[in-house]
């Protein structure tokens, strides 16, 4: 007797297939309340850059304005922190994601002593709250004799940024080594390219999407950084560490004018590389 | 290159070396700067001497063992929430999601793409006392008329939860979109209800998502100081608080060390016995 046939009678009745139907569109109803809750604050982040509010809190409604956008460079100090985010982004996501890409390389590649081990490691920054790394990294770099040669400012940033930065981008390329054709490589090898023309000319070009992927994460968080940056920035000003600063007197609205922007490049270019892939589906499987 | 094909054996060590020197000198140097400071006495003016003082942990526990308590219970409850919320979502994404999987993780990450202090200030127009939420709670009477959120730990809690969700979600979606649905057809050709098919198939294959969660939420959550800061007052102050104002306002670094230190012991050691207690194999998946 077949499943099929067996299964036929016992959820044959309507009321059964009524509460399937309810009981499906539930989630479905429910799957829509949480993203609706997941982009609430979005939504008041944006909703507020066009606020125009009265005192300096910009907390309650007071009128709609264009200004924060068009005077988005108005607040002293703003676009310096942006400008050292973006500096600090860009430096530490191409050093961390080099230097990820060569242990991801390793521990992929090769069976080793200690590979275990290194394993681990590598995991240990990405499970240590970042108080504990921010706070660590002081006593370093707090230390007299440590601090006459490297006072805090934008190396120890920098230095901090690579630091938990590094994990992420060896987790990143890792993930697409371990799917990789080793036999590509062989055979440019047996064409007669040597190991290196061989790295640069079938390795690399493979696995630069991880590499690009590796960057823009490494990117996101740095920029996005708070805690581990406010133990270690000294004088200097990130963006947020200036949000920090400002929240306390009351942020000014140009701060969500940045958040907005932040978020609206973000998510259209996700949203770009989604549809494109699913084109890309389709016209395969087309 | 001649060299290289003389010691093969060393290419991976090669590899790793930039990487793993860089780790150990602003990873784990510092680590050990941490515990050598947190065993010195003095101050910040007369400078800080070694002096084994061991007084520094039991002062810090002393001291701060309602924060300590309080973080671990807030992040525990935050952890508990944030599964419950994100199971479902999971679940409908991965098995009722189809082609557009990927648009709706990205709805599940595309909000953390605004800075996450951003986030919060949110969070706190959102909850302010002139705010929708309150006026609510307080009209369908379950805030008294002065009754109020912020510098509650309801919304400390509610803070905590909502910033640390892609930790959860994201790995509770990939166990379960890795999963073979052809277990669940089988349970249920088995004469096994939906529900019990969930409950003896879904969910254990799922743990390991759990798992991962949890303990990606937990940690980070456990250390915070921001959701704090900005939502509660200093009757919700955390560790993170505590450590963060010893360090930066109060220059008190010896005792700041040994806090830091003994919270992140606290936290491995928890999650060795949480490790221990859902067993290693789900840990490693």
């Amino acid at each position: 007797m077949s499943a099929v046939a067996v299964r036929a009678p016992q959820r044959s009745n309507a009321l059964a297939r009524a509460w399937a139907f309810l009981r499906h569109h539930v989630l479905t109803g429910y799957a829509i309340l949480a993203f609706a809750y997941l982009m609430l604050p979005i939504g008041v982040v944006i909703a507020f850059s066009f606020n125009h509010p009265r005192g300096r809190f910009n907390y309650v409604w007071d009128g709609f304005t264009w200004n924060n956008w068009r005077y988005w460079d108005g607040v002293p100090g703003l676009r310096g922190a942006l400008v050292l985010s973006i500096e600090i982004g860009v430096l530490a996501s191409l050093i961390a994601t080099a230097l990820g890409t060569l242990i991801a390389l390793a521990l992929v590649r090769y069976r080793f002593r200690g590979r275990g081990a290194t394993n681990i490691f590598i995991f240990l920054p990405l499970s240590t709250p970042e108080i504990v790394l921010g706070a660590s990294l002081l006593t370093l770099f707090g230390n007299r004799a440590v601090a006459n040669i490297l006072p805090l400012g934008f190396a120890t940033i920098l230095i901090a940024h690579v630091m938990f930065c590094i994990s992420f981008a060896v987790v990143t390329v890792k993930a697409r080594l371990i799917g990789f054709d080793r036999h590509l490589e062989e055979a440019a090898m047996d064409l007669g390219a040597n190991e290196w023309a061989t790295f640069t000319k079938v390795t690399l070009p493979l696995i630069a999407p991880a590499i690009l992927a590796s960057m823009l994460l490494c990117f996101a968080v740095s920029v996005d950084d708070f805690v581990v940056t406010y133990f270690n920035a000294g004088p200097r000003v990130t963006f947020p560490i200036f949000v920090w600063n400002s929240a306390r007197v009351g942020a000014p609205p140009q701060v969500n004018v940045i958040g907005s922007v932040i978020f609206i490049v973000a998510v259209t270019g996700m949203v770009a590389n989604i549809v494109w892939q699913i084109r890309r589906q389709r016209s395969a499987t087309a | 290159m001649g060299f290289l094909h003389r010691h093969r054996g060393l290419t991976p060590y090669l590899l790793l070396a930039p990487g793993l020197v860089y780790l150990t000198f602003f990873f784990a140097v510092p680590l050990g700067f941490l515990v050598h400071q947190s065993l010195e006495s003095g101050n910040f003016d007369i400078g800080y001497s070694f002096t084994w003082a061991w007084g520094n942990y039991s002062a810090a526990i002393r001291g701060y063992g309602a924060q300590f308590a309080r973080s671990f219970e807030y992040a525990g409850i935050a952890t508990v929430l944030a599964l419950l919320f994100s199971y479902p979502l999971a679940y409908w994404i991965a098995f009722r999601g189809g082609r557009w999987r990927n648009l709706f993780l990205l709805f599940i990450v595309a909000p953390f793409f605004v800075t996450y202090l951003i986030r919060t200030l949110a969070w706190e127009t959102i909850l302010a006392d002139q705010g929708p939420v309150v006026r609510i709670l307080r009209d369908v009477g379950i805030l008294g008329s002065g009754g109020r959120l912020l510098a509650t730990s309801v919304a400390v809690v509610a803070g905590l939860t909502y910033n640390f969700l892609p930790f959860m979600a994201l790995p509770l979606y990939v166990s379960l979109e890795q999963m073979d649905g052809r277990l669940i057809e089988a349970a249920q050709d088995l004469y096994a209800s939906r529900w019990r098919a969930f409950l003896r198939v879904t969910l254990p294959l799922s743990l390991p998502g759990v798992v991962a969660g949890t303990l990606l939420t937990f940690i980070p959550a456990a250390g915070d100081f921001i959701n704090a800061q900005l939502l509660g007052s200093p009757g919700q102050h955390m560790i993170g608080n505590v450590i963060q104002s010893k360090f930066l306002e109060l220059i008190d670094y010896p005792a700041a060390a040994s806090m830091s230190f003994v919270l992140m012991a606290t936290i491995l050691l928890a999650v060795a016995l949480y490790a221990r207690a859902v067993g290693t194999e789900k840990l490693t998946g």
